[in-house]
């Protein structure tokens, strides 16, 4: 296999090779959208026979989760060949052959807190895109307290009786197991009486609706528990203590939301999209604020690389991806105003259900709210980054 | 891409460098020496160059230490902190880099006492009110065995006191890069009072002949020698500034922690957290634009010009930003003239316009990125 080649040149070689003899063309566009993704799950249908290739050939290598450890089907690349595969597969514009929150969000929660078990379980199955995860965080009315979690779980002896409400459920209508926080203990204080439960969405008793929002179709959805017998087996890491798991995975969530709003695995700079249309800005004012867009963008790219190779040598980023959160999206609301500036009024018309600018622009106002807002990412800055009283 | 952590070298040359600083150049040092009109320290140039600062990027064969550009900006960096006047900039990253652009015997001399702090160096280029190094007139013409220049230079940084001067003049056809005594007769030079009580001169050329091998690189083509100068300078800048804006929001977090109001911290307060990490959030940023144009300059020099005009720009508008926002979370302590404060907003301002403000940088990212 492709990882068994441990030096890093070498490495970037065969690589190389191998990407130009197997990544099919159809997959060399370089489309970072949600929509041209490959999500895997029961009921996935591939967009192509190219897609599914792609596919099961990078499973193949271990490089649908390039760093995950190689016992559960990872890739087992440390920093440096991850560097060198995200840039060779960059170099092709090859797309992800697999993108899923089972790879962003429960994989790293579950090689942190999970059981050998659990690990055993469920990782493999996220590896090779065969079981689709979705993630049960908020609930109507809790908003930024998100700690208020109403979602109640009641022992009963052998498992958990799952009854209340998700609201803003990415894919849950597309998933089939979710990861849910639920209250496990209605005493104790709102952070210690929470459990992080896996649930199989084909459970009796769990039923979905999608959301239609401002900017027209959504992959959200409202996700319902009515009377959903759950095993106790489920639960990652200890009864009672989900927060502390909840709070790891919000950090993933945070660099995740910041890197797409970066344009590094959605959208595209300004710069790029004038390339795309051989053209310049003559606007003077437009011109400008597009420019000091693109200067910021420049930079907030750098901060993402410069993090990652912090984490990569054992600096933890921690409460710092707060700032990535703030400022990727700021920037890409930022861009969304401009684009839809440079476009003028051919950006005035859309069908409201498949991807436009104008639905991207609308859709973008949701960055600084979810995954917690801007106001609360400032916050985490001043009292935990800064020390900050209060 | 380049690793863009800070490695254990540069930590410990930062911290050597911030405990030589504290001790020798603390901001009342710069209050000193405005008070007294006095623009340069040649003791504390001497201390700098037994560092081995001073030959950051002389080669080692000329009695450098040859750190490289990144070196050469966390030293900037500290320097920034405390707003240390010093020809750091002038003589040792841009007169540095512009020499080691052309080889010869009278090259390596000059490296050679650059290093050693036996000589300084100013750049002469802006003759309007911005930088514009294509738009410079002062004339070159030929006259028997060598050049007669005649013109005039503003904003000169160190030039009231540098022993050499880059002349950049208008040739026959083209640029001409001059290194010249600054004793040379018709040479005048009148030192401006500036806002940050940084040096820098106003000279005037009248007649002032110069020799053959007094031109730098090739007749007619300035900018083979002097773009890398220049590159350079304006990375080294950008880390000075990016220094300031780190240590004047430094002071203003330890002065929302120790104030208080209403009977409590006023950093307690919601709208001054959020004031506070926003500013934090646009110092990180800078800082990987600063650590990248570093990476960059010693990849590949002719090629940094993106990531360096990247830093001056970030730089720019972020030292802006740290010092308003400074004054403004200091309240009326910080428009008095006993606050040091006000030191780090008039740096800031002359720093901006030095080798290109922030449009200027603009400009160059426009051109290389296509916008």
């Amino acid at each position: 296999m492709l990882i068994d080649q441990q030096d890093t040149e070498a490495f970037r070689l065969e690589l190389r090779q191998w990407l130009a003899a197997n990544c099919p063309a159809e997959m060399r566009d370089g489309a970072r959208d949600e929509t041209a993704a490959c999500w895997g799950g029961r009921s996935w249908q591939f967009s192509s026979e190219a897609q599914k290739t792609w596919l099961e050939r990078m499973i193949g290598q271990g490089l649908t989760t390039p760093t995950w450890p190689r016992e559960y089907g990872g890739g087992g690349l440390e920093r440096a060949r991850e560097k060198v595969f995200f840039e060779e597969m960059a170099a092709i514009g090859a797309r992800l052959p697999l993108v899923s929150f089972g790879i962003w969000m429960l994989g790293p929660a579950l090689l942190k807190f999970g059981t050998d078990e659990q690990k055993r379980t469920y990782l493999p199955p996220i590896v090779r895109g065969e079981i689709r995860w979705c993630q049960g965080y908020s609930e109507p009315g809790a908003g930024s307290d998100l700690a208020s979690v109403a979602t109640r779980a009641e022992d009963r002896g052998d498992h958990y009786l799952v009854n209340g409400q998700k609201i803003w459920t990415s894919y849950a209508d597309k998933a089939d197991w979710i990861f849910a926080l639920v209250r496990t203990d209605q005493e104790a204080p709102k952070h210690k009486g929470i459990s992080f439960l896996l649930i199989d969405m084909q459970t009796k008793g769990v039923s979905t609706r999608p959301i239609r929002l401002i900017s027209g179709a959504s992959v959200f959805c409202e996700t319902f528990f009515d009377d959903v017998e759950v095993p106790k087996a489920n639960v990652v890491g200890v009864v009672n203590q989900g927060w502390d798991i909840a709070k790891y995975l919000l950090t993933h969530e945070r660099e995740m939301i910041s890197a797409g709003a970066a344009g590094l695995t959605g959208g595209r700079s300004i710069a790029q999209v004038l390339a795309s249309q051989d053209s310049r800005l003559t606007d003077a004012t437009l011109r400008a604020r597009a420019l000091e867009c693109e200067i910021d963008g420049l930079a907030f790219g750098l901060t993402l690389e410069r993090y990652k190779d912090q984490a990569a040598a054992g600096q933890a980023v921690g409460d710092a991806s707060a700032m990535l959160k703030y400022m990727g999206c700021e920037l890409n609301q930022r861009r969304h105003e401009l684009l839809m500036g440079m476009a003028g009024m051919a950006a005035l018309e859309w069908d409201g259900d498949h991807d436009s600018l104008p639905a991207d622009w609308l859709r973008s106002r949701a960055n600084s709210i979810e995954g917690g807002t801007s106001e609360v990412m400032l916050g985490i800055i001043a009292k935990r980054v800064l020390g900050l009283p209060g | 891409m380049a690793n863009l952590i800070e490695t254990e070298e540069e930590r410990m040359l930062a911290g050597a460098a911030r405990r030589f600083l504290d001790d020798l150049a603390p901001v009342s040092h710069l209050r000193q020496m405005r008070d007294r009109m006095q623009t340069h320290d040649p003791d504390l140039w001497y201390q700098m160059s037994a560092m081995g600062w001073a030959g950051v990027l002389v080669p080692e064969q000329a009695g450098g230490d040859d750190m490289g550009f990144s070196a050469a900006m966390v030293i900037a960096h500290e320097l920034g902190k405390t707003l240390v006047i010093s020809p750091f900039l002038s003589t040792s990253v841009i007169a540095a880099t512009a020499l080691r652009q052309v080889s010869g015997s009278q090259a390596t001399e000059a490296l050679a006492s650059i290093a050693s702090g036996g000589i300084t160096y100013a750049l002469a280029i802006d003759e309007g009110a911005k930088f514009a190094p294509e738009a410079s007139q002062l004339r070159a013409r030929r006259d028997g065995n060598g050049y007669v220049l005649d013109g005039q230079k503003t904003f000169v940084v160190d030039g009231s006191f540098a022993d050499r001067l880059l002349v950049l003049a208008r040739t026959d056809n083209g640029q001409t890069l001059f290194d010249l005594d600054a004793e040379r007769p018709g040479i005048r030079r009148d030192r401006m009072k500036t806002i940050d009580s940084r040096d820098a001169a106003t000279i005037r050329f009248d007649g002032v002949r110069a020799d053959f091998d007094n031109v730098l690189g090739h007749f007619d083509d300035a900018m083979t020698v002097l773009a890398p100068a220049i590159r350079a300078g304006q990375a080294a800048l950008a880390a000075e500034m990016s220094g300031l804006a780190a240590a004047a929001f430094g002071m203003t977090v330890g002065y929302l922690k120790e104030r208080r109001q209403f009977g409590v911290a006023i950093g307690s307060f919601q709208a001054l957290q959020h004031r506070a990490a926003i500013l934090w959030s646009e110092l990180e940023l800078t800082a990987s634009a600063i650590l990248n144009a570093g990476r960059m300059l010693d990849q590949d020099l002719d090629n940094a010009q993106l990531a360096v005009s990247l830093a001056k720009a970030r730089a720019t508008a972020t030292a802006k930003l740290a010092v308003a926002e400074a004054v403004q979370m200091h309240g009326g302590i910080g428009m008095t003239d006993a606050f040091d404060i006000g030191f780090y907003m008039k740096r800031a301002r002359v720093s901006a316009e030095w080798l290109g403000d922030y449009s200027y940088h603009a400009e160059q990212i426009a051109q290389l990125r296509g916008i």
